[in-house]
């Protein structure tokens, strides 16, 4: 740690104003303050409180919490290979795991240097302090894409979120779409095939140095939900459990997810508030369409298949994005339980509603948060006047 | 001849082409110009037919303006740009019956365009008819460039064609072994509310104390 200290100290005063490298001071201080907490105080000059933890420290938390599951999407990524070539008893956990590190890692390093080049450039040219927003993105964006999306599409998407969606707005903090589900919505609607489509984006059909098999361009895995939609049930609950299914990367494993959760909200950097309701939600909608027949899906099924999980511990619960109010949590996450559930029983184009659900209440957000805070302060003026 | 092209003539034709953008500063005629540009060919039938009726509408209420009720003047406006919209549409299902189809309802709805009304209640109304005719081709051209701009990048990479005609390689294309694929979302209505935003976005950034 020392070491490092002075490895910043020695190159702070090259990129300071007028130094040789003045062009990497964004990046230079972006590492810096990932390492260590500045030590600058407010500039205002009045009294301010500050938390221990600032954001960067707060990002590093829930990129640990996704770890789990981008790990357990790994091996599924693996897995499902194995599987779908029959090799599968064959294969050491280092193979499966080896093959599914191979096709994810590439995704993981596209979206941090589109995303964070960016996001440099643009803290460069505003000559304000780089914004750490993205750490957390960058790595959920890989984690809620198939197998198989190409790399270039990645990038343009990675992009079009993080100017769009985010510096547009200001920049970290001040989005009002969860910049992640911004890129997903983007490769969604631009192209439908590789997101959806027919059925053979889910499971990675390459050998990559070695490992792996190489798929008959012909095989095709469909999701449960992607099932669901043509009325066929959950056939195997438990192993969508475990998340061994085709889906997105990181999005199977309801045990790699809850292991994340747990790790949220014990730091408290994630709302129990918002995180349940969506489960309350999801689950009151998914049992009344299962008790009218109207869906294959039960209650439980609905909750363990598809993005619902990962949206909820990690989209839903965005701190920016999200309401802010504690009543205004209830309603917001509750909403994105019913309105998930409704668009992926009710709308045969859209076999997941995770993500519009989230969008859309993003979008819903403020508005929650100004009802409650302005029936509050009405609230009180009544009181006072009665006094 | 000097008087025709008089500084102010100049400016009323030249002013709403960049400074005085009728969509990209006033932010007007926004509807159409998601709606009809997927693709540039109707893009740029909408543009001219918009040009069309703008100038000559402005032309015969600038000529009637005197004698124009003041209380009734919206209504004499509207049976002026709808009776020229009615002619425009006309011709074009004779000598252009594709695009038309293309067009569908949006030149009828020329109508409610923002741009026209705008024109003729803030230029016409005052003005002579000649500079009301330079400032209706020139608003018009304006609208019209918006649209090309936006219909260029949008049929490039929707569809991968300008004028129908391929210019992204077919080799590139996933289908025949390539990497490349058309973004669907460019083809959306959504996605030119968007390219609309970085037009005026750039055209702010260039002009910056307009």
């Amino acid at each position: 740690m020392k070491a490092l200290r002075k490895l910043f100290d020695n190159i702070k005063p090259m990129v300071e104003e007028g130094g040789k490298f003045h062009a990497f001071r964004s990046l230079v201080d972006g590492f810096e303050t990932f390492a260590f907490v500045p030590n600058q105080t407010s500039r205002t000059g009045s009294v301010n409180i500050h938390d221990a933890i600032d954001s960067k420290r707060i990002m590093s938390f829930v990129v640990i919490a996704l770890l789990p599951a981008l790990l357990f999407g790994m091996y599924n990524v693996g897995y499902q290979n194995y599987l779908a070539a029959g090799t599968l008893g064959d294969a050491s956990f280092c193979d499966i795991f080896g093959f599914g590190l191979l096709a994810v890692l590439p995704k993981i390093i596209v979206s941090y240097i589109v995303g964070l080049g960016i996001e440099f450039v643009v803290a460069q040219w505003k000559g304000e302090e780089i914004q750490e927003g993205f750490l957390v993105s960058g790595i959920i964006i890989p984690m809620i894409i198939p197998v198989n999306t190409p790399l270039w599409m990645l990038a343009l998407a990675v992009a079009f979120s993080v100017i769009f969606a985010k510096e547009i707005f200001g920049g970290t903090g001040m989005n009002i779409f969860n910049p992640a589900l911004v890129t997903r919505a983007f490769l969604f609607f631009s192209y439908p095939s590789v997101m959806t489509g027919d059925d053979n984006v889910w499971v990675a059909q390459h050998t990559i140095f070695g490992l792996g098999n190489d798929l008959p361009d012909t095989f095709t895995a469909a999701t449960p939900l992607g099932e669901a939609a043509l009325g066929n049930g959950l056939t195997d609950q438990w192993s969508a459990f475990i998340g061994l299914i085709p889906g997105s990367i990181g999005e199977t494993s309801v045990v790699a997810i809850a292991i994340g959760a747990v790790i949220l909200l014990w730091t408290g950097i994630a709302s129990w508030r918002t995180m349940g309701s969506v489960f309350v939600g999801g689950a009151l909608t998914a049992c009344l369409f299962h008790q009218t027949g109207v869906s294959p899906l039960s209650c439980v099924d609905q909750l363990v298949v598809g993005g619902f999980c990962f949206g909820a511990v990690f989209m839903a619960t965005d701190p920016v994005t999200s309401a802010r109010t504690s009543c205004g949590q209830y309603i917001y996450g509750f909403l994105i339980g019913v309105v998930a559930v409704l668009v992926r029983v009710l709308n045969p184009g859209f076999p997941e509603g995770m993500m519009l659900a989230i969008l859309l209440l993003n979008l819903f957000a403020p508005a929650i948060d100004y009802c409650f805070v302005q029936s509050n302060i009405n609230k009180r003026a009544r009181r006072a006047i009665k006094k | 001849m000097s008087k025709l092209f008089s500084d102010e003539n100049k400016a009323a034709f030249s002013g709403p082409i960049n400074l005085n953008n009728p969509v990209t500063v006033q932010v007007l005629g926004i509807c159409s110009a998601l709606a009809v540009t997927s693709q540039l060919e109707p893009a740029i039938v909408m543009g001219l037919s918009v040009t069309v009726i703008t100038a000559f509408a402005n032309v015969i209420i600038s000529l009637l303006r005197k004698t124009i009720p003041n209380r009734i003047r919206i209504i004499v406006q509207l049976v002026v740009v709808a009776a020229l919209v009615t002619i425009v549409s006309q011709v074009l299902k004779a000598f252009a019956y594709d695009v038309s189809v293309q067009l569908s309802v949006y030149v009828g709805l020329i109508i409610t365009n923002c741009i026209l009304m705008g024109r003729l209640e803030a230029f016409a109304m005052q003005n002579a008819p000649w500079p009301s005719f330079l400032d209706g081709i020139g608003n018009g051209l304006g609208y019209a460039l918006v649209l090309v701009i936006v219909g260029f990048v949008r049929e490039l990479f929707g569809f991968g064609t300008l004028f129908g005609f391929n210019i992204i390689p077919a080799s590139w294309y996933a289908e025949n072994g390539g990497w490349y694929m058309n973004n669907g979302m460019m083809v959306m209505p959504a996605m030119s509310l968007i390219i609309v935003g970085c037009v005026i976005w750039a055209h702010r950034s260039i002009n910056k104390e307009a």
